[in-house]
């Protein structure tokens, strides 16, 4: 009978303990997913490492951006919008013969027009990015997307062709093998002084 | 009886006793996917637009560069050109290696090899001061970086029209 007395605690400001809370957190949060273009730097050469191994002229797409955001491709004035195009011609170009040298040279799979002046194989196309101190951030990031998407476009060719299915849609296995029939190799050198 | 009768007629009170169980369960939903803004920005920054873009996993390893202009009522104080800012204050370009290492120091041994560093630059800014904070980067081994940029249309169908 004692227990009947006991006062009710009264609950009619819980709702305004938890109003208050949950405006507090609904100010703090953040919602914004924080996206954006991954890249991986090179690793800090050691200071007696041997000079880098020569690289044949043909196996390097040369891009350079100028302090003017102008953009020159193996030494002619481009338009961004070709890059694209320009890039996926060079890497996918597989000009290599198995005769050259004792390495596998040539490239089975690759779809370009096997121009031997062009890059031998996927694996040894090398873009090389060189930029300006002057350039502008846009610009360098619209490059760096295009050379990206290059890359995207031809590896989901690739695994459209071999799996029948998209690239981000295969398991990390086949996204290895991918990977290494088209490496991503953008090399960027330290800009120009000016 | 007739005055409780008359009672009952009237409109019943909405019952606002589940109203606090509402309020917790929105309460419990931000509390658990809140991020606590950590900085303050004290520059203007627009990132450029992309369409190669990767959503960045477990924020708790990223560390932010944001490089730009600073707000209009720094500008008299640090001037008009690009800055650095590291956590809540302007900065050197010097300062990223002590910065990272004081990142580092805050993470568990097993994280730090999945560490990444997201610069958020202004799409104004130039490549110089960028190209400078990447040096510093592969000075101290932070290899992992993110440019931050808004998932956009295509450049390219932008600049056709």
């Amino acid at each position: 009978m004692a227990r009947r007395d006991t006062p009710e605690i009264n609950a009619g400001s819980m709702a305004d303990i938890a109003f208050l809370l949950l405006i507090f957190f609904l100010v703090t949060t953040t919602m914004d997913v924080t996206t954006g273009i991954s890249r991986k730097l090179p690793e800090k050469p050691p200071k007696d490492a041997p000079p880098p191994p020569k690289i044949k002229e043909r196996n390097i797409f040369e891009v350079t951006i100028n302090r003017n955001n102008m953009l020159f491709v193996e030494g002619s004035i481009m338009n961004v919008k070709d890059l694209r195009d320009a890039a996926k011609k060079f890497i996918d170009n597989g000009g290599g013969t198995i005769t050259d040298g004792t390495e596998k040279n040539d490239c089975s799979y690759c779809e370009g027009d096997k121009d031997p002046n062009s890059s031998d194989n996927p694996s040894k196309a090398i873009i090389s990015l060189q930029n300006d101190r002057g350039t502008s951030y846009k610009t360098y990031i619209a490059v760096q997307n295009e050379l990206v998407a290059a890359y995207s476009e031809i590896r989901d060719r690739f695994s459209l062709k071999k799996y029948g299915r998209h690239f981000e849609e295969l398991n990390a296995d086949q996204q290895k093998v991918v990977k290494d029939a088209y490496p991503q190799i953008i090399s960027e050198a330290e800009p120009n002084k000016s | 009886m007739s005055k409780f009768a008359k009672k009952k007629k009237g409109m019943p009170a909405i019952s606002t006793a589940s109203l606090p169980d509402i309020v917790f369960m929105l309460l419990f939903f931000f509390m658990v996917t809140t991020v606590m803004r950590e900085t303050d920005p004290l520059i203007d920054v627009r990132v450029p637009t992309a369409t190669e873009v990767q959503k960045l996993e477990r924020k708790n390893l990223v560390s932010y560069i944001y490089v730009g202009k600073p707000k209009m009522k720094y500008r008299a104080k640090y001037g008009n050109t690009d800055k650095i800012q590291l956590n809540d204050k302007f900065a050197d370009v010097s300062d990223i290696k002590s910065f990272i290492l004081a990142e580092r120091a805050s993470k568990r041994e097993e994280e730090i090899p999945y560490m990444t560093t997201s610069i958020k630059a202004d799409e104004e800014a130039n490549m110089g001061i960028i190209s400078d904070i990447k040096i510093e980067l592969r000075d101290i081994n932070a290899l992992k970086i993110n440019y931050a940029t808004h998932k956009g249309t295509d450049p390219r169908k932008e600049l056709n029209n």
